[in-house]
Formats: C-alpha cells, sequence, structure tokens
C-alpha cells in the first residue's frame, strides 16, 4: 500500500495539470487563432454596442416581431444565464394550462388566424433558448407580422426565406429559421423605407 | 419513423463501424505498449511522468494491487473535486463571483463526477467557477475515463493471459490511455466543436441589449432579500423589466469533447447539449453522438484483438448494435405519436412531442441522441427526457437498467458485457450439463460469484433507493410532476446514479441534503462494487490454464452465442425492473391515451 501512495499523488497531480489545464488552455489558443467569433459567443454587435447572439434566442411578444419558442428559463424566458427546459411530464395539468395561454396569446395577436397552431410555438424548448422556430412556425406567423408592419406578404415571406436554413449536409437535423436573425432584418427593412 | 429518421441512424452506424474498428486496433497496441505514433510523440512525456512518479513502467501488479491503486487515485480524485468546489470564491477563474458550493452538493458531485456518472444536482453556470469546471470537473472527465477503460483492459488480459499473476500495471494504463487516446481525441473534437458555434473563453458574462425588453412576474423581496407575503400567506409578486440577457461564458469546449468522448456526459450549462454554446448544430449533435460510442465500440475491437481472435469482439459489439437498434427505433418511433391531451387546445400535434426538444434537432436527432446517450452511460442530454411521451421516456430507463451494457460506458461498458458473457456461458453449461468455459477459460463457482456480485448490486441499489426515497416525505417533497410519472422521476434518478449514468427526469428537485447524500452513495458503490470483484474475476482468470477447444466447445463468436448473450442481458438485466416500470411509464401510458 505504501509503495502505491507516492505514484497515486504526483501521478493524479500531473495528469491533473495536463487535462485540467494545459489542455483547455490549448484548445483555447487554438479556437482563438481558426474561430476567434465562434470562440467568443458568435455575438452580434451594432453601433458598437452588443445585441445579442447568433445562437442565442431572445423574447418576442409584439405582434411586429416573429416569436419563437416559449422558455421555461427562470426568473424570466430566455435567461441565458440559467438555461433550461419546463420538465413538465406530458400528462401534467401544469403544461396543458401554461398551452392553453400560449395559445390563447397567438390567437389574440392574430384574430383572423384559424389555422391549428404548430406545436413548437406553444411548447417550450430544452434549453429555454432556442434561437430557432420550423419554417412551418414562420409561416403561421406571416400574415401576422405583415399586416402589424404594413408589409406586402411577399417581402415578409422572401425575408423568411432569406433566413432559413436547410438540413446541415441535407441529412442532420432539421430545416430552420433564425428567430432573432429575422426579427432583425425585419427592423432594418423598415429602417430602410 | 420517417425516412428521415431511418437515414440518420443507417449514416450513424456506418460512420461508427468505419472508425471504431481502426481505433480499436489503434488502441490494442497501446494498452500492449507497442510502438506507435502516438508513443513516438509523447514518449519523452510519458518516461518523464514515470521519472517524476517513481513508477516502475515494467512492473505489473496483481489484481489486488491494481485494485488498491485505482481506488487511491479516484480517492485522490474525489479530495480535489470536493476542496476545489468548496473553496472556489478564494480561487482564480471566477469572474461571477460564484460561492462555494454547499457540502452536500460538493459531496455529491465529487462522487458523480470520479465515478464517471455525471449525474449534475447542480445548474453550470449559476454554481460552477471556470476554474472548478476545468481542474475538478474536466480533470475528473479524462480520469474517470482512464480509470473505466483500465479496468476493461485489466479483465481482457485476464482472458488473454495464463498461469499468470499479474494483470497489468494500474499507473501505466491510466498513463497511456490518457495521452495517447483521450488526449488525441478531445482536441480534435474540441476544436471541431468551436469550429461549429461552442464557445472557449474565460470571458466575464455578457449582457447584451435584446431587440425587445422582457416584461415578466417575480416574486416580491423586502429589503432583508426575503419574499413578501400576503395575509394569506401566499408570495406576492411585482412586475418587471430588464433591457438586457446575460449571456453566461466559459471554457466550454474542451469540457465538451472529453464529456462525450469519456461518456462522462456532465453538461457546462444547466440545459447540457441542448444548450446552444455545448451544441450549436445538427453537425455539432452528430459529432457528439458518434464521440460517445466511438470507445465503447472501438473497446471490442481492442477486445478481440487482446484476446487473439477478432471475431469474439465482433460478436460482443453484435450484441450490443442489435439491441441499441432496438432502442433506438422505439424511441424515434414513440416520440413523433406527440401528447394527444394538446389536440384539443387546437394544437398541430403532428409536429410530435416538441416540449422539452430544440427545433434544431427536431424529432429525429434528439431521439437517436437520447438512445446513445442513455445505452452509452455517458447521461449528456439534448432534449429534456422528463417531457418525453411516457414510453419514449421508459426507453432510456430500460437501457440504463440493462446495466449500461449497451456499448455502456468507456470500459465499463465493455467489461459490463462480459460480466453478462460469463453468465450466458454458465447458463448455456447449465443447460448441456458442461462446465461453462469462455475464450478457454474453466468459469468455476469463484468466477461466479464475482459475477453474481456485480449483477446484483446495481438493482439492489435502485430497487432499494427508490423505495426508501418514495416512503420519505423529505424525498417526495422533490418531486415535479403528479402521478405515475412522479415515480417515474424517482426511479429514473436511482437508476441513472447505480448505473452511473448520470441523466435525469431533471423535473426532480434533487439538490436536497437527501438525494445528495442517497445518490452519492449509488454512485461510488455502483462504480466500485462492480469494479472490485471485476479486477478479482481479472486476477483468477488470469491464473487458470488455457483449456483447448474441443468439439464439446460452445463457440463464442457466431450468432448462436449473440442471441444467447442477448437473451441473458434481457433476461437477467430486464426483469427485476418489469414491476417498478410497470407502476410508472406503464400506467402513465395508459392514462395518456385512455380515451384516444
Amino acid at each position: 500500500m505504501k509503495t502505491l501512495i507516492r505514484p497515486a499523488v504526483t501521478l493524479f497531480i500531473l495528469l491533473s495539470l495536463i487535462t485540467g489545464l494545459v489542455y483547455p488552455l490549448l484548445v483555447m489558443s487554438i479556437g482563438q487563432v481558426l474561430f476567434p467569433q465562434q470562440a467568443a459567443g458568435s455575438l452580434i454587435e451594432q453601433d458598437g454596442k452588443l445585441v445579442g447572439s447568433r445562437l442565442i434566442g431572445q423574447h418576442f411578444t409584439d405582434p411586429k416581431y416573429f416569436w419563437g419558442r416559449p422558455s421555461a428559463t427562470g426568473p424570466y424566458p430566455y435567461n441565458a444565464a440559467a438555461s433550461g427546459g419546463s420538465n413538465l411530464g406530458p400528462l401534467n395539468p401544469a403544461l396543458k394550462a401554461a398551452v392553453e395561454s400560449r395559445v390563447a396569446a397567438l390567437r389574440a395577436a392574430d384574430p383572423g388566424n384559424t389555422q391549428p397552431v404548430p406545436v413548437e410555438l406553444v411548447t417550450a424548448s430544452g434549453s429555454g433558448l432556442d434561437p430557432h422556430i420550423s419554417p412551418v412556425a414562420a409561416a403561421y406567423q406571416v400574415t401576422r407580422v405583415a399586416r402589424t408592419r404594413g408589409l406586402p406578404l411577399e417581402t415578409v415571406r422572401d425575408a423568411v426565406a432569406q433566413q432559413t436554413e436547410a438540413r446541415q449536409w441535407g441529412m442532420l437535423g432539421e430545416a430552420r429559421v433564425n428567430v432573432l436573425e429575422l426579427n432583425r432584418t425585419l427592423d432594418r427593412l423598415a429602417a430602410n423605407k | 419513423m420517417t425516412p428521415h429518421a431511418w437515414l440518420l441512424l443507417g449514416i450513424y452506424l456506418l460512420v461508427l463501424s468505419v472508425l471504431a474498428q481502426p481505433l480499436g486496433v489503434y488502441l490494442a497496441t497501446v494498452v500492449e505498449g507497442r510502438a506507435n505514433w502516438a508513443a513516438r510523440v509523447g514518449g519523452p512525456i510519458e518516461k518523464l511522468i514515470y521519472r517524476l512518479c517513481g513508477i516502475h513502467p515494467d512492473e505489473a501488479m496483481g489484481w489486488l494491487p491494481y485494485a488498491l491503486a485505482l481506488l487511491l487515485f479516484n480517492g485522490l480524485g474525489l479530495l480535489a473535486v470536493y476542496a476545489l468546489q468548496r473553496l472556489q470564491l478564494w480561487l482564480p477563474l471566477n469572474p461571477q463571483q460564484l460561492g462555494n458550493v454547499n457540502a452536500d452538493s460538493a459531496f455529491n458531485t465529487a462522487i458523480s463526477f470520479v465515478t464517471n456518472t455525471n449525474w449534475q444536482g447542480y445548474g453550470g453556470e449559476t454554481t460552477l467557477s471556470y476554474l472548478t469546471q476545468m481542474l475538478a470537473l474536466t480533470v475528473q472527465n479524462f480520469l474517470s475515463a482512464a480509470t473505466g477503460i483500465a479496468v476493461a483492459v485489466a479483465l481482457m488480459r485476464g482472458f488473454a493471459r495464463h498461469s499468470a499473476r499479474e494483470i497489468g500495471n494500474a499507473w501505466v494504463d491510466l498513463t497511456r490511455i490518457t495521452l495517447y487516446l483521450l488526449l488525441p481525441l478531445s482536441l480534435l473534437l474540441a476544436v471541431a466543436l468551436i469550429g461549429q458555434g461552442v464557445i472557449q473563453n474565460f470571458d466575464a458574462y455578457k449582457d447584451v441589449t435584446t431587440l425587445e425588453a422582457t416584461h415578466y412576474e417575480a416574486p416580491k423581496l423586502d429589503v432583508g432579500g426575503q419574499p413578501v407575503k400576503d395575509i394569506q400567506g401566499n408570495s406576492v409578486t411585482e412586475s418587471r423589466t430588464t433591457p438586457t440577457q446575460t449571456l453566461a461564458m466559459g471554457p466550454v469546449a474542451s469540457q465538451e469533447a472529453i464529456k462525450m468522448i469519456g461518456t462522462n456526459g456532465g453538461g457546462f450549462f444547466n440545459a447540457n447539449s441542448a444548450h446552444p454554446y455545448e451544441n450549436p448544430t445538427p453537425l455539432s449533435n452528430f459529432l457528439q453522438m458518434l464521440a460517445i460510442f466511438l470507445i465503447p465500440a472501438a473497446l471490442c475491437h481492442t477486445f478481440g484483438r487482446l484476446v487473439g481472435d477478432p471475431r469474439q469482439g465482433w460478436a460482443i459489439l453484435a450484441a450490443m448494435t442489435v439491441l441499441f437498434v432496438i432502442a433506438a427505433v422505439a424511441v424515434m418511433s414513440l416520440e413523433p405519436q406527440g401528447n394527444p391531451l394538446l389536440a384539443a387546445l387546437g394544437v398541430e400535434t403532428t409536429g410530435g412531442n416538441l416540449e422539452g426538444k430544440e427545433i434544431r434537432f427536431g424529432l429525429a436527432d434528439s431521439s437517436l441522441f437520447t438512445a446513445i446517450t442513455t445505452a452509452a452511460s455517458c447521461g449528456a442530454v439534448n432534449a429534456m427526457h422528463d417531457s418525453f411521451t411516457p414510453l419514449g421516456g421508459m426507453v432510456p430507463l430500460v437501457l440504463m437498467q440493462l446495466g449500461e451494457v449497451v456499448f455502456g460506458g468507456v470500459g465499463s461498458g465493455l467489461y459490463g458485457m462480459l460480466i453478462f458473457a460469463v453468465m450466458a456461458v454458465f447458463i448455456a453449461g447449465l443447460m448441456i450439463g458442461r462446465t461453462p468455459e469462455y475464450l478457454g477459460k474453466k468459469i468455476e463457482a469463484y468466477e461466479m460469484k464475482m459475477t453474481a456480485i456485480v449483477i446484483l448490486v446495481t438493482p439492489l441499489l435502485v430497487l432499494g433507493g427508490t423505495a426508501v426515497a418514495v416512503m420519505t416525505a423529505s424525498a417526495q417533497a422533490g418531486i415535479l410532476n403528479p402521478g405515475p410519472h412522479g415515480f417515474s422521476e424517482v426511479l429514473y434518478a436511482f437508476t441513472s446514479a447505480a448505473n452511473n449514468n448520470g441523466s435525469a427526469f431533471a423535473g426532480l428537485s434533487a439538490n436536497t441534503p437527501f438525494y445528495n447524500i442517497l445518490l452519492g452513495i449509488a454512485m461510488w458503490l455502483g462504480r466500485f462494487v462492480v469494479i472490485a470483484p471485476v479486477l478479482a474475476l481479472a486476477g483468477a482468470l488470469a491464473a487458470k490454464k488455457r483449456l483447448a477447444e474441443t468439439s464439446g466447445t460452445l463457440p463464442t463468436h457466431g450468432p448462436l452465442f449473440v442471441a444467447l448473450l442477448i437473451g441473458t442481458v434481457l433476461l437477467v438485466g430486464l426483469l427485476n425492473y418489469v414491476p417498478a416500470l410497470a407502476l410508472g411509464p406503464v400506467v402513465e401510458h395508459l392514462q395518456l391515451w385512455a380515451g384516444h
């Protein structure tokens, strides 16, 4: 047993330094050189001010914006310093109540729209920070956004198409629309009008 | 299952098998100490480490010193992880000034990461400093993985050697596996992940001005920071507005890579691989899925090499693959069924069950990830298992309950499956009335005792722990979902802990002294009460003579043996849990679909 103690302690310290300091710092240096933008968080800057990250969703409730996934983070939705999902089970009455109120909010913002509500617009994402919705969920909101902004339907549809990403390499994941980028595009259109 | 889901599963298995075979052969050269490119590059570092530590690489150990060495090494890890959490406020690399972690949570997390479980009672971005994430958690991601692989290699040597006393040198195995296998793979994956958008920095959390200000209701606090209550004792809320969003930062990519490669699964952030900074794209998701199974699959080939018959490795891999495909197809078919209760509310439920899932992954990539992370004892999640359909959530539960042998953890999956193989030849031997043997080694009473301990310890911990928890008021208080789902949350917690998986039905508030301590004990026993008898078995096997193959020997590389092995895993692994599963997910399924 005694002969084991020195190797155990020394090896533990050495391997800790290699895997816990040398390795992450090496990854960091390589990241800084090859992908500085990504390593820093894919941040979006506007007029010298940070306005978000391309990868992190934001909370939208104004009818002139496309809305993203509901978020279950606390104390407020899309809190990117405390990620997480609702963890509600399918039979939980709290899930039913939450979905009901989200359906009501969507209907109230767009009374003429009688299509069934896409499920992703009324169910919370896993991270609470999901930056995307599907093209179907975007299409559901096009008329509302166009009407509120006084834009032709075609213009809004084009903006959606422009921000739609296909499946990666044609086979991975799902087609998706980045909600923050889409809403920024619409705001730019409004500013240039 | 959609054509997309089938395609995804097919491509995944194809890429995995193409990568696993050469890696397994390479790993065999690493653990045999033969010359390879890595040893040429890293040789001087390896020798320097041995010199500084006073290690004599040519001195092999018997099973007992080997086991003691691993225990001692992991015990030091436990102390280090505990101490770093308890002291982090006074240590560097803590830009958010996150406080010292409380004792029971630090105890739980220390055991969790040392045992390769990586169960998390805390939220990463709200609890741990960058230094703790790196020097405590990333380190253990490597070392617990190296420990698992070392044990598997020791058991392989037990089968490969004959009339021998030693099963290898624990220090050398740990060093070589870390330097020549885990580090290069992690480095490659970490850089690829950064390319996809995973962050890697030491910045303080960033405040960004959002496009639209967020209005929300929050509990009103008095000057002392206590929640204000009205006359009835209900919390008073107030309306608040925030014009900004705070983005959590950190050295994520380096930890993310080994989290997958080492089947650890502990997330940098609370949302784990659902968080866009941990898993930003479908491609990063695919790479993470590959990384989980890579070493467990490769080890089957290493096994085949070490015992001198690659077909033996293929047979084990085939049994694992069959069980995995059944489970993956099940989850990928169940989640698209959605939640029938939402249809009545005017919701289009053909989109499937998306509560707790991310749009970039959708149903197929989330479901496949779920099957992989629980078949292997990884436990990373890219979707919240707690919100899965009842039967969709039962599949990960069952995969863990099989004993984490369907690929399983790095090393632990293979040694677990080899234990089942010993069990299978034993059952076959009973049926035909011959002394069972496996790979030329006679399986006798001592070997069967060790096998029985390994197979019985986890069901005992899972069912015993669940029973204690559901009868304890403070433990019941942690349950989020009412009804049978609440029972499933507790069952899932103990299943995950005792089998060293680490995923959760995360609605359970487990960061309480009760769960922290009880789950901590379950993780420790589930790891080391298995490792000790496995090493004892390795020692006993190594000492045996090798029997010559005769016409009466049961061949252990053909389809018959694969079927026997699968049957044994299902019979022995699953039957223990049928009553518990019936009380949880099965009842919930019947309730959900009643009247539909």
